[in-house]
């Protein structure tokens, strides 16, 4: 220290930290850190453009599914026909019948149609299964029985592309399937005004179908909700007691050890192996039925409890001591400790964790198939052990079918399984900031 | 070393009669043993001050006189602990009642992340002390007051307590300890985490409870433990070194180790 003390000498000699090489380094740190900045940049930039070609390609796709091609026709509603037997209980009119009464309304609107192949081609223009949702209008209505009237049903699926563009109409008559005799008189019936673009309603409302303009996904969305419901009922307690119980109460010992790398290992099992388990214990042993939602619930439970357990043990781990310690000190029990303080302040972080973690099981498809749940199901599922679909399943089903019509529903459903998901990634921050207390 | 002498405790000056007395007590923490056997009273109505360089064992034989040692796995404690004459470590003894009797202040405020009236009333409810409204009310307003907090607070009881500066914390802490009544309060460096007017208002209190209760304060300022105790115990090295009147121990240590401490040769 003593050289402080002396005095400075006159002629400074340069130092280590200013001059020509300092400079030099001083520039190569910046350079560096622009560098690195750029790099994230670029980062961040590549994410958002795949995120974007995702999601236009999707939209491009999709957004014509939630539109539908209808034509008017003034259909009459012939007792005899539906209801032969005079009846007048709608349970017993003939469903088949239905069809019948549309393509004689579409005869009369085009009367010079009159051989067997143009009849048939004449029939290609309406939907064939326009039938089941004329029949459909009747059930709410079954004093329209008898009269005439005008009703928009959906057309086929090759005027329906023809419409949305998804066929172009200038291509050679051969390469596709509405000849130009079919395509004249859809024009003729645009003329008339008795042709419309309406909501896709039936995608909300029906389940599915092998005819892409009566196919819907209420069936699949009923079916994800019943299983993420058994899905929640099966981890959230036993994610959160098991974390419970290793953070707080279990001796530090090789055996919790053990239990904890196997938690660890267990995140990271693909998840069709998950399916398999599935299949040999729920459905084989136990002899659960097959495509049910309360295994397919059961299946995802199990594969997003280490999710849960993990991130609810973080949630604790993220609870200061001084809690515990003040608790403690006012005499209360672990277990109390626990339930007054503890899981309270942790539990944002086990409600973020569980969310994530049911995202996770809400686009899971592999371990379903397992388990059947790529069933082919027209209904939407009323019980737990009813036969049922879910959205991905579904997704992966359509996107399997040739049909032109299917092409753009698959993009459909995985825009209304986006949604499901960002509502509930939105809950999870929404929730976390609810509950979360600061200290 | 003939500490065992030194470490007999001295009576003369107290006439209360003896609420905690350890005898020979050891306490390891997995093979280790940090205490090596403390002998000392602790008389009714006293406080008594632990002072001793860090890591000394002061805090740790703190802690086992009201077993907040057994949340720690590998702790383990040998020798006996007497409160009012019973064994605090018999497997008999029901910890949550003890740890009603023995409170406990910590090093750093740590209200519960509540209102200021949940964290009063968190021991009363817990222990069952009381059941209507009314008296609830009575044992924060009368807590709060031996905390010396009721005015600073009264007309924001229910916002939350760790909205408060840290000295108001940390003798919320202190309210909610002596809302369950207990007998001993133990104080783990109170004020270390406190700026001094803090501090000086902490002492005042520590003073004034004094009167309903038997303390025992852990701290590294040795002004504050001759300000505020009556007794002294110096720990050295998981040694009670030497146990006394506070005023002898500051000027006339009987061992050299206590000297060279309160001298500021070491610490």
């Amino acid at each position: 220290m003593t050289e402080i003390a002396e005095p400075m000498p006159t002629a400074m000699p340069v130092s280590l930290h200013t001059g020509d090489a300092a400079t030099k380094r001083l520039k190569a740190r910046y350079a560096a850190e622009r560098r690195f900045r750029l790099y994230g940049i670029l980062a961040i930039l590549f994410a958002c453009s795949m995120l974007v070609i995702l999601l236009s390609t999707l939209l491009k796709e999709g957004t014509s599914a939630f539109f539908q091609t209808e034509v008017k026709l003034a259909v009459t509603i012939d007792a005899g026909t539906i209801d032969p037997q005079g009846t007048g209980n709608p349970a017993e009119w003939d469903r088949g019948a239905f069809q019948t009464l549309v393509t004689d309304a579409l005869y009369k609107a085009f009367p010079d149609v009159t051989g067997r192949t143009e009849k048939r081609d004449l029939r290609g223009l309406v939907s064939p299964v326009a039938g089941v949702r004329l029949g459909q209008m009747l059930d709410k209505n079954p004093a329209l029985v008898g009269q005439t009237i005008e009703v928009w049903l959906p057309a086929s699926d090759g005027i329906n592309q023809i419409v949305k563009g998804g066929i172009d109409r200038d291509l050679p008559e051969i390469e596709r399937p509405i000849n130009d005799k079919q395509l004249a008189w859809f024009d003729s019936l645009q003329q008339r005004g008795d042709v419309k673009s309406a909501f896709n309603t039936t995608f909300f409302t029906a389940s599915d179908s092998n005819y892409p303009e009566l196919a819907g996904l209420l069936g699949a969305a009923v079916g994800t909700l019943l299983t993420m419901l058994v899905t929640l009922a099966i981890s959230l307690p036993i994610g959160v007691a098991a974390a419970v119980y290793l953070e707080e109460f279990a001796p530090k010992n090789r055996f919790t050890e053990i239990i904890e790398v196997n938690i660890n290992n267990l995140a990271a099992v693909p998840s069709i192996v998950f399916g398999l388990l599935g299949l040999a214990v729920f459905l084989n042993f136990f002899g659960m039925p097959r495509s049910a939602p309360l295994v397919g619930g059961l299946v995802l439970g199990l594969l997003v409890l280490p999710t849960i357990i993990i991130a609810s043990r973080a949630a604790l781990k993220a609870v200061p001591p001084s809690i515990r310690e003040a608790a403690l000190g006012m005499g209360a029990s672990r277990l109390q400790t626990v339930m007054h303080h503890v899981l309270p302040l942790a539990m944002p972080g086990i409600m973020t964790g569980t969310i994530i973690g049911m995202a996770h099981a809400v686009g899971e498809t592999a371990p379903l198939l397992m388990i059947g749940m790529n069933a082919f199901v027209t209904s939407a599922p009323d019980s737990l052990l009813a036969s049922s679909s879910v959205l991905p399943v579904q997704i992966f089903i359509w996107a399997d079918k040739p049909e032109r019509g299917f092409v753009e529903l698959t993009s459909a459903a995985i825009l209304v399984l986006l949604a499901f998901l960002i509502l509930m990634n939105g809950a999870a921050i929404w929730l976390r900031k609810k509950f979360e207390r600061r200290w | 070393m003939d500490s065992m002498t030194l470490n007999k405790p001295v009576q003369a000056a107290v006439t209360q009669p003896v609420k905690v007395s350890a005898r020979d007590v050891k306490v390891y923490y997995g093979a280790k043993r940090a205490l090596h056997g403390v002998n000392v009273d602790i008389y009714q109505n006293e406080v008594l001050a632990m002072i001793g360089p860090s890591g000394c064992g002061k805090s740790t034989f703190l802690r086992t006189l009201n077993r907040m040692n057994d949340t720690i796995d590998i702790c383990r404690v040998e020798g006996k602990i007497l409160l009012d004459g019973e064994d605090i470590y018999d497997p008999k003894l029901d910890v949550v009642q003890l740890r009603a009797r023995v409170g406990m202040v910590f090093q750093k405020p740590n209200p519960f992340p509540k209102s200021i009236y949940e964290n009063v009333i968190y021991g009363p409810k817990l222990h069952g002390l009381a059941t209507r409204k009314d008296e609830f009310d009575a044992i924060v307003e009368t807590s709060l007051k031996r905390a010396g907090l009721w005015n600073e607070v009264k007309d924001r009881l229910h916002e939350p307590g760790t909205g408060l500066s840290g000295g108001q914390q940390q003798r919320l802490c202190i309210a909610r300890a002596v809302a369950v009544s207990p007998e001993v309060i133990l104080m783990d460096e109170p004020c270390s985490a406190l700026d001094p007017i803090a501090t000086a208002h902490i002492e005042e209190l520590i003073d004034e409870l004094r009167e309903s209760f038997t303390i025992a304060i852990v701290t590294h300022n040795m002004q504050q433990a001759a300000r505020v105790s009556q007794r002294t115990a110096f720990f050295h090295l998981g040694d009670l070194v030497e146990v006394g009147d506070t005023e002898e121990i500051f000027t006339n240590p009987r061992d050299e180790r206590t000297q060279g401490y309160i001298t500021g040769r070491y610490g």
